[in-house]
C-alpha cells in the first residue's frame, strides 16, 4: 500500500510539473466552457428561471466530460512515443499510473471548476455552499471514472490512435447533448427524453443542478451519485485490467 | 544473466490469421557480456527484447533474467534491468532533468536521492547543459544520450538497448558507442543490444546472435561465424569467358563472365597454390585479391537472403 501511494505521487507530480509551470494552459483549456457559459447563459437568461443557476452546473459536467477526454489524450502520445514504455519496464504500480493521471486531471478541473463559480458570482450565480461542495465530490467521482476510461480507450487505440479519436468524438458530443446540458430536455420531444434517459449523463446533470441550487434533499441527487459511481467503478475495473493485461 | 527456453509469441492480427513472431528461442548470456542481437527487419528482434523485458508476455516459453521470472516475478526483473526502447524515452511535455528525476523515483529512489543521482546522469552522458530543455528541442544524438541515461538511473546489471545507434549520424553513433562502451568497463554491465547495422555488431559485440524468421539461426563471436559459415574469398579475373568457366570448375568456384569466385578457409595461404595451378593448366589469370567475408555473406550463406535487403516477405 505505502509503494502504490508513493507511486501514485511520483506520477501525480510528473503530470502536474508542467501545468505549474504554464498555469495559462489552464485559462486556455476553459476558454470553450466559458464561451458557452456566457453565450448561453445570456441568451437562456429569463427561459430556464435563474440561467447562471441552471447554466453553471451544466458547465461544469461538460468540463467534466472533456478534461479527462484530453487526460486520456496525454496517455496515448505517450503510449505512441516511447516514454510510456519506458516506464512500464520499471517497477513503478501500474494502477499508480492511472490514479496519478486522474488525480492530475481532477484537481485541474477542480481549479476551473472554481474559476467558473467565481466568474459568474457577480453575475447573479447564487452561492449555496454545501451544496456546490458535494456537487464537486460528485463531479471529481465521475471524472474519475471517465478518465480511466479514456486512459482505456487510448491503451486500446494505441499504437494508432484513430480509434481513439472516432470513439471519443462519437460519444462525447452526443453525450453532452442528449444530457440536457445546453437545453432543457423538459421540452424536448417524448423520443429524445427517452434517449436522455438512459444516458447517465443526465442524471449527474440533474443531481448538479439540484446541488447548486441548494436542494440537498432532492432524489435526483441518490440519482446522480449512483451513477458516477458505477461509471468511476467501471472505469477503474476496466482501466486496471488494461494496464495489467500489458500494453502492446 | 539471461537464460530463455523456448519462447514464442504469437500476435493475434486479424480474427483467424495469426503471425509466429518469435518461434522457440533459446539463449544464454553470461554476466558482463556484450551481446549484439541482429536480424533484418521483422526477424523478432524487439519482439524477444520485451518479453525479456516483461513489455510483453510470452506466449510460451520460460526465460529469467538478472535472476528472476519475466512471468512469475515481473517486478523482481524490473527492478534489475534497464531498458533503452527503439522509441525516444522522455516525454515532450518534461524538461530533461525531471524526467531523470521521476525515473529514480520510480524506481523508488527517494526524492533527494532522485534528485542526486539525475545530476550525476546528466553529466555522465553530458547533457548538464540541456537539463532544462524540453526533449523535443534537441538533436536525435542528444535525445539518444538521454534515452541512455534513463536507463541507468537504478545501476542495472543488465541493459537492454533496442536499436540504439539507429537514425543517427555517424558522429553521434561513434558517440553513443563510446558512451555504450565506458559503462561496461567501468561498471562491468551486461549489454544486450539489437542492431541491424552489420559493421557494429562484428566490431564491438563480443557475440553476435543472429536471429531471422523468429529463430535463432546462429550464435558465436564474430570471427566464428564468418570462418564457419562463409569464410574468405579468392576473386580472380581471366581475360577470356572460356578460360573463368574452366577455372572455376578446376577450383570449384564459380564464374560469372571473366570473373570467378572461389571459396577458401584461409584465402591469403591459398591464393598462391590457386595461382600455381591455373597457371600450370594454361589458364592466365589477370588479377587476383582475397576478401574476408562479413557478416552479411554469413547471413546470406545460411538464408539465401542479404541482411541489407529491407524487403523481407512476412
Amino acid at each position: 500500500m505505502t509503494t502504490f501511494l508513493r507511486d501514485t505521487a511520483t506520477v501525480f507530480a510528473r503530470e502536474f510539473k508542467p501545468a505549474l509551470r504554464a498555469p495559462a494552459g489552464l485559462l486556455f483549456e476553459m476558454g470553450q466552457p466559458l464561451l458557452f457559459l456566457f453565450l448561453f447563459g445570456s441568451l437562456l437568461d429569463g427561459a430556464v428561471g435563474s440561467s447562471w443557476q441552471w447554466f453553471v452546473p451544466g458547465i461544469l459536467v461538460m468540463m467534466c466530460l472533456t478534461g479527462p477526454m484530453s487526460a486520456g489524450y496525454t496517455l496515448l502520445v505517450e503510449l505512441i512515443g516511447g516514454s510510456m514504455e519506458r516506464m512500464l519496464v520499471t517497477p513503478l504500480n501500474r494502477t499508480a499510473m492511472l490514479v496519478g493521471r486522474a488525480m492530475k486531471a481532477m484537481i485541474v478541473l477542480l481549479v476551473q471548476a472554481v474559476l467558473i463559480i467565481l466568474l459568474a458570482l457577480p453575475l447573479g450565480f447564487e452561492l449555496h455552499t454545501a451544496g456546490v461542495l458535494a456537487g464537486l465530490a460528485q463531479l471529481v467521482v465521475f471524472g474519475v471514472g471517465l478518465g480511466a476510461l479514456s486512459f482505456v480507450l487510448a491503451i486500446k487505440s494505441a499504437p494508432g490512435g484513430t480509434l481513439f479519436w472516432v470513439v471519443s468524438q462519437s460519444i462525447l458530443f452526443p453525450l453532452l447533448l442528449l444530457s440536457g446540458v445546453l437545453l432543457p430536455l423538459e421540452t424536448a420531444p417524448a423520443w429524445l427524453r427517452a434517449i436522455g434517459q438512459v444516458n447517465p449523463v443526465t442524471y449527474i446533470v440533474d443531481a448538479q443542478r439540484s446541488l447548486f441550487a441548494g436542494d440537498l434533499a432532492d432524489p435526483s441527487i441518490l440519482y446522480g451519485t449512483a451513477s458516477a459511481c458505477l461509471i468511476a467503478a467501471a472505469g477503474l475495473y476496466l482501466g486496471n485490467r488494461a494496464m495489467r493485461q500489458g500494453v502492446v | 544473466m539471461i537464460h530463455a527456453r523456448g519462447l514464442t509469441r504469437v500476435f493475434k492480427l486479424k480474427k483467424k490469421e495469426t503471425v509466429e513472431a518469435v518461434r522457440g528461442i533459446d539463449l544464454d548470456v553470461e554476466a558482463g557480456r556484450l551481446v549484439a542481437f541482429l536480424g533484418p527487419n521483422g526477424a523478432g528482434k524487439s519482439t524477444t527484447l520485451r518479453i525479456l523485458t516483461t513489455l510483453l508476455p510470452p506466449t510460451s516459453g520460460t526465460a529469467t533474467v538478472a535472476g528472476h521470472d519475466v512471468a512469475r516475478d515481473p517486478a523482481g526483473v524490473r527492478a534489475r534491468i534497464g531498458y533503452v526502447g527503439q522509441r525516444n524515452s522522455a516525454g515532450e511535455d518534461f524538461l530533461v532533468r525531471d524526467e531523470l528525476v521521476t525515473q529514480g523515483r520510480c524506481y523508488g529512489l527517494p526524492a533527494k536521492q532522485a534528485a542526486a543521482r539525475a545530476d550525476e546522469l546528466l553529466d555522465l552522458l553530458d547533457l548538464t547543459p540541456l537539463a532544462k530543455r524540453k526533449p523535443g528541442t534537441l538533436s536525435g544524438g542528444q535525445r539518444r544520450r538521454l534515452d541512455i541515461a534513463l536507463g541507468l538511473v537504478h545501476r542495472p546489471d543488465l541493459l537492454f538497448l533496442d536499436e540504439p545507434s539507429t537514425g543517427l549520424d555517424p558522429k553521434s553513433r561513434a558517440e553513443i558507442w563510446a558512451h555504450i562502451l565506458r559503462l561496461r568497463e567501468t561498471y562491468g554491465t551486461t549489454l544486450f543490444l539489437t542492431t541491424h547495422y552489420l559493421e557494429e555488431a562484428d566490431t564491438m559485440a563480443e557475440r553476435v546472435v543472429i536471429i531471422d524468421n523468429g529463430r535463432i539461426i546462429a550464435d558465436g563471436t564474430s570471427e566464428q561465424l564468418k570462418n564457419d559459415l562463409a569464410g574468405d574469398h579468392i576473386t580472380l579475373t581471366t581475360s577470356t569467358e572460356a578460360e573463368a568457366r574452366r577455372a572455376a570448375s578446376m577450383s570449384d568456384g564459380t564464374a560469372d563472365g571473366t570473373t570467378v569466385r572461389v571459396r577458401a578457409a584461409n584465402a591469403a595461404a591459398a591464393l598462391p597454390e590457386c595461382l600455381r595451378a591455373l597457371d600450370g593448366a594454361g589458364i592466365k589469370v589477370t588479377t587476383a585479391e582475397t576478401t574476408r567475408p562479413t557478416l552479411d555473406d554469413v547471413f546470406l550463406t545460411l538464408t539465401g537472403r542479404s541482411l541489407t535487403d529491407d524487403d523481407i516477405p512476412a
